[in-house]
């Protein structure tokens, strides 16, 4: 009964679940909250559904767009262009009507802007998004936060979400606060409602419900990692705030309020400290992991800037640390709310002297929480540092995922020596290393032996982690660390190859660039017959799949979001016999990467390699 | 046949050498040996447990100095001014060690004087000693922020700048313990390093420490000479261990009896007007004061009782985080299926 005052219906649509809306509007001003709504009450329709939300470095005032795409194929990356509009915001108007083109279809706050309909076949609904609020709710904050939620409203009409999981979906987001919930509920009514008195349904699109989302849940990609630090047994966590990593370390801080507080004491199995900057987090994190604790910090690039000297000492020390970098744009301040893959070499070799760190790349949100969840078993297994890089798309996006599981793998602290396994031994030497594996024993303060203690630093050491400036025992050193790093792909995620027996073509990528391939992938296959094999680079050091599968290849396109081909750049040096078969689609310009992007580049090596 | 030599040993039977470290690299004469020497005796006059004591500390000559005390006790030679964020680590790890920082003027002052004031602010659980020479003396005698203004360096060049007084800007950030002392008052030294050691939080002690080689000469405020003349004590100080019995031979109303948080006692006997350390503003006025007068105060300067420490800020559990399991660190199962399930 509900769509009847409608001319076009869901049937008559001719474009169901497969187009983008951009809503245009400022910070500050809720939109995110009524964004979220729709987002979920499409993803609890079963659609499949994507959402980036672009947001300026700013409290309030400045343009944002929120881009939501339907996609039966299931598809993550965010559209050039999109089919629908919301139009809120005066600030972006201008820029916002140069993408109106022939076909679109424009919502906008009416009476508020003024919107010339002047493209010819764009399809224009003026709304008073702002006027219903304005007359229905008092308090002028209030007013502003539900203008909104008004347009969620009439674009449920307009495109037929169903308006009963919209009211559970504000029920559930709302749930401690009733009094929210009535005026939500409330302002998605006088939406709806005036759209189905009002309007004429002229354009083709529309929402109807599918099966591929039942179940999934809906969560942030820093959510997905703070997780994995709880149940991957993190106890000290000292950050320092930035976007776009700030939220992962708040919440760690929720999740630890629900699974690590005694309701008894308040007392709570795990240490998070804001500490006075980036160079404090890390030695705090430092200093718990040398004393024994599963120890992180959570930063983006600047931090990892400041850190360098200290994550140093942790390499040559050998001192377990995770540190998750949630990347965005660089250099300095760069763009702080837009994405990037800007920190793939600064991480490898931060700090100075010879080194090479640990580093995992989660694509996804499952990953996300998993290699966060398995890093702290890898940093202690090879005490050294362990970088977790995903970036502002993976990390401050909403995404659909299957639900996680719990994390059962049982903790593995590596090689840690107890009083009773010194009891047994005549000496103890911190960098020995007696397993011919890289790896060396070692021991917590607080270790009631009188063999236990050991002094750390980062100066030039021995076997015996006494001090040393000699030449060869220098040299040893540094040869067992460099055994040790190398050693090391048997511990971390492999990387997913999909093959494909036709294909002469391979394409490389790393963390969120996997989205932007696997649509490539397709279009390429599907406009232009060209067949590639894909493998995802989940950790560096690499493992030797990775090379095999590029001598696979005639020649293989290394996909990743930076100007400088970093990824790239360690792959030609690491693999010097496969260089010339290498080349780099290296792309950044703050948006989350467009697959149009790569097939283009894959096409134009194709040309001149026929 | 000759008798074997019984080496004394303290009260939970360990010999003085069983406190000793490497053999010192410093220059003979440093004052920082001489805070060696003091930590030792504090630490065996104690009956400490070497395993159960940590020593951190930055970079310099003095923060050299961990590796010549407790060869038993594990260390942390870090970064250059990175000592506090080092132990506040250590301790949120482990709440039951007993952390002893050290540091140096350059490490505290100029480089590390961020963490410095933090580690004060969050009552970091340490024993923060700094070996103030008013020099860098491993990278051979550039003035320090600690160095006195128009103070001559080793090079006759006059420092331009103001000094910093560490012990003023402890209190001023909070501190709970705030104290002065001289490396050639070893009395006054060790009872200081035990008064610390007791304390529950973060105690600051500002250790004049001169460097003979780069800053000891005639004009140096921070040499042997200049400290002689004019080391002014704030009180007579007697350190009472919590297992031994308090016996005071003064008379009464003569000595200020401040109890530790482990239940040692410091006993004051106050040779300077009418000093109380328990006073903030008379502390930092006393001290204002004594600067225009070109005197050098040490002692106690400021003691604050009760205050909570790190670990009761966080909330910390009594087992030391280091030491929980998956048991302690997972939750269930239903826990975490209740939590996913928000997520829709
Ligand atoms: C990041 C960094 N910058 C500079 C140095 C060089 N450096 C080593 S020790 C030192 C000064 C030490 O002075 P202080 O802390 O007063 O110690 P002292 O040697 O006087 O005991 C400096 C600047 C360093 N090690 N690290
Ligand atoms: S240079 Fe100065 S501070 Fe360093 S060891 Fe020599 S006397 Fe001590
Ligand atoms: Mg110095």
């Amino acid at each position: 009964m509900l769509y009847t005052d409608l001319t076009m219906t869901a049937q008559q649509a001719k474009i169901i679940n497969n187009f983008s809306v951009k809503v245009a509007t400022t910070n500050g001003t809720g939109s995110q909250s009524a964004n979220n709504i729709f987002f979920k009450s499409l993803v609890r329709m079963g659609i499949h559904t994507s959402s980036k939300n672009l947001f300026p470095s700013n409290i309030q005032g400045l343009p944002t767009w929120f881009v939501i795409r339907a996609c039966p194929k299931e598809y993550n990356t965010m559209r050039q262009t999109a089919e629908v509009w919301v139009l809120v915001n005066r600030g972006s108007l201008e820029k916002d009507l140069k993408e109106i083109k022939k076909g679109t279809v424009v919502l906008y706050d009416s009476p508020g802007l003024e919107v010339p309909q002047t493209v010819e076949g764009a399809i224009y609904y003026p709304l008073p998004f702002s006027k219903l609020s304005r007359e229905n709710f008092d308090k002028p904050r209030l007013r502003t936060l539900l203008t909104n939620v008004v347009y969620v409203g009439c674009l449920a009409a307009l495109f037929h979400i169903d308006k009963k999981i919209i009211y559970e979906v504000i029920h559930d987001t709302f749930s401690e606060k009733p009094k929210v919930i009535d005026v939500n509920l409330k302002a998605i009514e006088l939406g709806y409602d005036y759209v189905q008195k009002n309007i004429q349904k002229k354009d083709p699109y529309s929402y109807k419900p599918d099966t591929k989302t039942l179940g999934k849940m809906v969560i942030e990609g820093n959510q997905a990692s703070a997780l994995g630090c709880v149940m991957g047994g993190a106890s000290v966590v000292a950050w320092y705030p930035i976007t776009p990593a700030s939220s992962l370390s708040e919440n760690i801080e929720k999740f630890s309020d629900t699974f690590r507080k005694d309701p008894k004491t308040g007392k709570r199995n795990i240490a998070i400290i804001q500490a006075e900057d980036e160079i404090a987090a890390i030695g705090m994190a430092i200093g718990a992991g040398w004393a024994g604790a599963r120890a992180m910090t959570g930063t983006s690039g600047p931090g990892i800037s400041l850190m360098n000297e200290f994550i140093g000492l942790a390499y040559y020390a050998e001192v377990p640390v995770v540190i998750c970098d949630v990347q965005r744009v660089g250099p300095s301040t760069g763009l702080p709310t837009r994405t990037q893959q800007g920190d793939i070499r600064l991480c490898a070799f931060a700090s100075h002297g010879d080194t090479r760190h640990i580093c995992l790349y989660p694509g996804t949100i499952e990953e996300a929480y998993e290699i966060t969840a398995l890093s702290f078993d890898i940093a202690e297994r090879l005490q050294t540092p362990v970088f977790v890089l995903t970036d502002l798309e993976l990390g401050m996006n909403l995404w659909t995922a299957t639900p996680l599981k719990y994390w059962e793998k049982p903790y593995d602290r590596g090689k840690v020596l107890s009083k009773e396994d010194l009891d047994k031994m005549k000496s103890f030497s911190r960098y020995l290393d007696s397993d011919g594996d890289g790896i060396c024993y070692r021991t917590f303060p607080g270790t009631p032996n009188p063999h236990a203690a050991y002094f750390t630093r980062g100066t030039g050491h021995n076997e015996h982690s006494a001090y040393t400036e000699d030449n060869e025992d220098y040299h040893r050193i540094m040869m067992r660390l460099k055994k040790k790093i190398d050693l090391s792909p048997k511990y971390l995620p492999k990387p997913i190859i999909e093959e494909n027996k036709k294909a002469k073509i391979g394409i490389i990528s790393i963390g969120t660039s996997h989205h932007a391939v696997v649509e490539a992938r397709d279009e390429l296959s599907s406009k232009h017959g060209i067949q590639t094999r894909y493998l995802r680079i989940r950790a560096f050091p690499f493992h030797e799949e990775v090379l095999t599968f590029i001598h696979q290849c005639e020649w293989v396109m290394v996909v990743e979001q930076n100007r400088d081909e970093q990824l790239t750049g360690i792959l030609r040096n690491d693999f010097t016999e496969v260089v010339s078969k290498i080349h780099a689609c290296a792309y950044s310009d703050g948006l989350p990467l467009r697959p149009s992007i790569v097939t283009d580049k894959i096409l134009e090596v194709n040309s001149r390699a026929n | 046949m000759p008798t074997e030599i019984q080496m004394p040993t303290n009260r939970i039977g360990l010999t003085k050498k069983e406190y000793q470290g490497l053999t010192t690299t410093l220059c003979s004469g440093c004052g920082h040996n001489s805070i060696t020497s003091g930590i030792i005796s504090a630490c065996y006059d104690l009956g400490i447990h070497p395993h159960q004591l940590a020593k951190l500390s930055g970079i310099g000559c003095s923060s050299k100095t961990p590796a010549y005390f407790m060869n038993r006790s594990h260390g942390f030679n870090a970064v250059h001014g990175r000592m506090p964020s080092i132990a506040t680590g250590v301790e949120v790890a482990n709440r039951t060690l007993i952390n002893l920082g050290i540091s140096g003027d350059g490490d505290s002052a100029s480089i590390g004087m961020g963490q410095f004031i933090h580690a004060i602010r969050r009552n970091t659980n340490l024993v923060y000693i700094i070996e103030n020479n008013g020099t860098y003396g491993l990278t051979k005698g550039q003035f320090s922020a600690t160095a006195d203004y128009e103070a001559l360096d080793h090079y006759k060049n006059i420092n331009k700048y103001q000094a910093l007084d560490l012990v003023e800007l402890a209190i001023i950030c909070g501190a709970t313990f705030a104290a002065r002392s001289f490396s050639g008052d070893r009395k006054q030294m060790e009872a200081l390093i035990k008064a610390a050691i007791a304390h529950n939080g973060c105690a600051i002690l500002d250790i004049i420490s001169p460097c003979v080689t780069f800053n000891d000469h005639k004009e140096s405020t921070k040499g042997y000479e200049y400290m002689k003349e004019h080391d002014v004590p704030l009180e007579e100080l007697g350190f009472v261990p919590s297992f031994e019995e308090i016996k005071v031979d003064y008379q009464p109303g003569e000595v200020k009896d401040i109890e530790l948080h482990d239940g040692s006692h410091l006993l004051l006997k106050k040779l300077k007007e009418e000093y109380d350390p328990t006073d903030r503003k008379k502390a930092l006025e006393t001290i204002s004061k004594a600067k225009d007068e070109h005197q050098v105060l040490t002692g106690l300067v400021f003691f604050k009782k009760n205050m909570p420490s790190h670990h009761e800020l966080l909330k910390l559990p009594e087992t030391p985080l280091k030491d929980l399991t998956d048991k302690e660190l997972k939750p269930s199962h239903e826990d975490f299926a209740t939590l996913i399930k928000t997520f829709n």
